[in-house]
């Protein structure tokens, strides 16, 4: 039990730690940095994977991010969403869904100047949660919204 | 040869929206042709788009976005006549780049 907690804090310490120190000391910029999470974020197939992998361990829910999709969709090749973060200084959002073959979807970059909002079409390989996390001073915020998906389109 | 990004870009009150449609068959690479045969991967990786030189948005896709990506997006600023161009790279290379004015 004791290892286990260990374990745990050890991993956060790792990546969160790590990620966290070189960007508040400047060493990396968030795009420069980008090629090895994003790639073991791309390739993530379970929503733990994918958040460890952005350095977003626990990301709290937050009321100031709207996610919207149709309820349904007829066809999960193309499902539109939009994420729209009033929370100042959005620095990235990215949208994951948790049943998709890889979790993540699309991660985008907002520099200072551009508005937290997006709307882009996914592919959804059956009813599952559409999960936006948005990023923020170094910390992470996420909305959820299931979509009901009558033919599955990945 | 990959075709031409559409891309709409209106300034107002202080906000200019940008909706840009690229040409792209985003293969996941678990799909087969009538062969049985597996398609490769084949999808864009990066997006930029730049208002007048300026980075107003950057991106990276894996395979769940949609065939013929869709996006729309809103920056400060910009006024008719700036320009917005928008570049792409794929995950086999290649690479294309669009510019619109803004109307």
């Amino acid at each position: 039990m004791k290892a286990g907690i260990n374990l745990e804090r050890r991993n956060a310490l790792k990546t969160g730690g790590w990620l966290g120190l070189l960007a508040v000391a400047g060493l990396i910029r968030p795009g420069a940095a980008s090629a090895d999470w994003l790639k073991a974020a791309f390739a993530a197939k379970t929503i733990g994977e994918a958040l460890d992998a952005m350095g977003a361990l626990i990301p709290e829910n937050s009321s100031a991010i709207q996610i919207t999709t149709p309820e349904i969709a007829e066809n999960g090749a193309v499902v539109p969403v939009t994420v729209d973060s009033s929370l100042s200084r959005t620095e990235q959002i990215s949208i994951l869904v948790d049943k998709n073959p890889t979790m993540l979807v699309a991660s985008f970059d907002i520099p200072e100047g551009t508005e937290g909002y997006l709307t882009t079409r996914i592919k959804m390989a059956q009813t599952a949660t559409v999960i936006a996390l948005v990023k923020v001073n170094g910390k992470f915020y996420r909305a959820s919204k299931e979509v009901k998906v009558m033919k599955g389109g990945c | 040869m990959s075709a031409p990004t559409k891309i709409r870009a209106t300034a107002k009150d202080g906000i200019t929206e940008v909706r840009m449609l690229m040409q792209h068959d985003m293969e996941n690479g678990r799909r087969k042709d009538e062969a049985d045969n597996l398609i490769p991967a084949w999808y864009i990786t990066e997006i930029k788009a730049h208002h007048n030189g300026k980075i107003v948005l950057e991106g990276r896709f894996g395979t769940a976005v949609s065939k013929n990506p869709y996006l729309v997006f809103r920056f400060r600023g910009g006024a008719t006549g700036d320009k917005i161009a928008l570049s792409w790279l794929d995950n086999q290379g290649d690479m294309r780049s669009d510019e619109v004015g803004i109307s």
